[in-house]
């Protein structure tokens, strides 16, 4: 299903979408995948792959232990498009969401190529803003890929207004000014900024990330917002675990909680 | 478009620079940029900055012929003092500039990235003086090889965050200072060290710095009685190379030298030569020349000097070196350490290991450029940081320190 149909769906059952992110290769790539799957299952209605990198900046401490670790193992680029390729096979929704160095080293149109090959439908860019896309926008526009930049509490009207016009599928808002990770209270700039976002266009999906880590903060999140990011609460289900059998099940427990928490928000 | 007017209006040199972060920086810098404007063209903000630099700093600094040097090199050496600046290397420019510019924005913080700790002194020292928190980020590696420099941050007032992740010195030390930024833009300047970075930063750097090519210009008409043959420099980031190239770019006679640190030899993989052992991506908030992997990851460099110890180099370097306006060649640490050592013993100047590494390519440039000109050559270096903070490094690297010495990293410095 296209990020579009998944969050058209959503709406008509009168919900919000649920985006788990977990990254490429961690703590293997086997692993990954697994982890991926079950987060499907589990209630997911989007995975987004996250591609590690070695100088995340938008990422907090969760994350960057994360992509350390994959890194460490080994994880190349072409493991992440083939991370995509088994999860997109087992039926979910695949986005990747990369800084844009690694993409640019591949070739930007190779990889808009290679990445719709292996069945993402999506990719989102934290560190390339519209001014300097020019070669993405082309690049996804040949092959079909939906863009998903990020909206911030600081941008301006007119810049939310500029990214929205260079994004398809959906975007993304930070919920707050910050780096990744789960908070203990939904921030209170998100309502704002997606009231601001939906201001200037009415009909884009709009995903608000940063700082949610259980169902009852998804909930909250999803009333206002038409989708519900979570990377570091998923993330740190399985840094935590004690072995691989608690890592799943905590991490399907949580993917269900989260599940639950985008149906009963509004 | 000329090489003097660059970068563009959305920090573009050619191919390289603009800004690779994150949307949340965004108003941040456009903030920045239009203040940074606002003050450039203030009489009032001028005058103070330059006050600064002459009372406080003690620029300009001196334009010093090397006699000795000189005929070591067989060359006309001049280095340019900046290691007799306050906190002891060219980086106060940048800084004062910068603290002056964050009290206009109404900011009460500052937060920077350091890696030798000469720009976490420079900025804890600025702060001091223009009553600014001071918050540094340095890598846990950098904080031990310097812990001499991390001493004086703290006497100055600041506090000094040890960064653990990735390779611990100035990269990931430049992640976690924007990783704070994202998070309090709105009462924080980020004093960025390097005229690197995502726009306006590699264009305000190197105005603050520029005054060391505008001052070595003039001074060596005044001594010299003409322009130099050449302008020799380190380049890690690029910031005192970019300093005094700047003035000369129009000067088609001057050529250009900027010597990145080869580390081990480039052809070793264990080197921090971005332009000549790198290739171009984007890193760190602008398109250069980086180490990075067939992936595109980050490979983490090395020197003997934490102040070149950095995978990535300024924008504007790139630029030039693409255009062919200045040369940029690699010096390993033995070189390097040569050079350290010669400039002690003939004159009477320990400098900073990163500024050995200009000294040493001036010793490298001597003879090809003896030849090519027929006569001696002129030659000025800039002698970017005095080498107090390397003392402990040089001596455990020439082996004069006994063992008690040591053991105790910095204490009879």
């Amino acid at each position: 299903m296209s990020i579009s149909e998944t969050f058209a769906k959503a709406k008509s059952e009168d919900r919000a979408v649920l985006i788990g992110c977990m990254p490429a290769g961690f703590p293997t790539v086997d692993h990954s995948i697994e982890q991926m799957i079950a987060m499907h299952e589990a209630g997911c209605d989007v995975i987004e792959v996250e591609l590690p990198y070695s100088d995340p900046v938008m990422d907090g401490p969760v994350i960057q232990k994360a992509s350390d670790i994959a890194l460490a193992n080994g994880v190349r680029t072409r493991d992440t498009l083939k991370i995509i390729e088994a999860v997109a096979s087992a039926g979910a929704t695949v986005v990747l969401m990369t800084y844009w160095n690694p993409i640019e080293k591949y070739g930007v149109d190779a990889f808009a190529r290679d990445l719709a090959a292996a069945g993402a439908t999506g990719l989102i860019t934290p560190d390339l803003i519209p001014d300097e896309a020019a070669e993405w926008i082309a690049a996804s526009d040949r092959h079909r890929i939906d863009r998903t930049f990020l909206v911030a509490p600081s941008s301006t009207d007119e810049r939310i207004r500029m990214t929205l016009e260079n994004c398809r599928g959906f975007v993304y808002a930070t919920a707050l000014m910050g780096v990744t990770g789960a908070r203990t209270s939904v921030s209170s700039q998100a309502p704002d900024l997606v009231a601001r976002i939906r201001a200037v266009d009415p009909e884009l999906p709009i995903g608000v990330g940063l700082g949610v880590g259980n169902g009852r903060q998804a909930a909250e999140v999803a009333a206002f917002a038409d989708g519900v990011i979570v990377g570091s609460a998923l993330i740190r289900s399985v840094l935590e675990a004690p072995d691989r059998a608690t890592a799943l099940t905590d991490l399907r427990a949580l993917s269900a909680e989260l599940a639950d928490g985008v149906r009963t928000g509004r | 478009m000329s090489v003097e007017s660059l970068p563009d209006l959305a920090g573009h040199f050619g191919r390289y620079g603009g800004r690779f972060v994150p949307e949340a920086l965004i108003k941040a810098l456009d903030e920045l940029d239009a203040a940074y404007r606002s003050a450039k063209a203030d009489p009032e903000f001028q005058a103070r900055f330059q006050d600064l630099l002459l009372n406080y700093a003690g620029v300009p600094s001196l334009l010093y012929r090397a006699t000795r040097l000189s005929e070591a090199l067989g060359a006309d050496v001049w280095l340019k003092r900046e290691d007799l600046n306050h906190t002891g290397a060219h980086k106060v420019r940048n800084v004062l500039g910068q603290a002056l510019l964050a009290k206009r924005m109404g900011k009460p913080r500052v937060i920077a990235e350091t890696g030798a700790g000469q720009h976490g002194v420079a900025s804890a020292t600025a702060a001091a003086l223009l009553d600014l928190e001071c918050v540094v980020y340095m890598g846990e590696t950098d904080t031990q090889r310097q812990a001499l420099n991390v001493a004086r941050m703290r006497m100055l007032g600041a506090t000094v965050i040890p960064v653990t992740n990735g390779s611990r010195t100035l990269k990931d030390a430049l992640n976690e200072a924007l990783r704070d930024w994202v998070s309090t833009v709105d009462t924080t300047h980020y004093l960025l060290g390097t005229a690197a970075g995502p726009h306006p930063f590699p264009e305000l750097v190197r105005d603050f710095v520029g005054g060391i090519g505008v001052e070595a210009r003039a001074q060596s008409l005044e001594q010299i009685g003409r322009l130099p043959d050449a302008v020799a420099a380190c380049v890690g980031g690029g910031s005192n190379a970019i300093g005094i190239f700047h003035a000369f770019v129009p000067d088609a006679g001057v050529r250009l030298y900027g010597f990145e640190a080869g580390g081990d030899g480039v052809a070793t993989g264990r080197h921090a030569a971005s332009i000549t052992g790198g290739s171009v991506g984007v890193l760190h908030g602008n398109r250069t020349y980086l180490l990075q992997d067939d992936d595109g990851q980050t490979i983490e460099s090395h020197s003997i000097s934490a102040g070149l110890d950095y995978p990535g180099v300024g924008p504007e370097h790139a630029w030039l070196h693409d255009a062919g306006r200045a040369v940029y060649e690699p010096v390993t640490d033995a070189e390097a350490m040569a050079a350290f050592q010669l400039l002690c013993r003939t004159e009477g100047i320990i400098p900073a290991i990163e500024s050995a590494h200009a000294l040493a390519g001036a010793a490298k440039i001597a003879p090809r450029l003896r030849e090519e000109l027929g006569r001696t050559p002129t030659i000025v270096v800039n002698l970017s940081g005095r080498g107090d903070k390397d003392v402990h490094t040089a001596g455990a690297y020439f082996g004069i320190l006994d063992q008690a010495e040591t053991l105790v990293p910095g204490e009879n410095t």
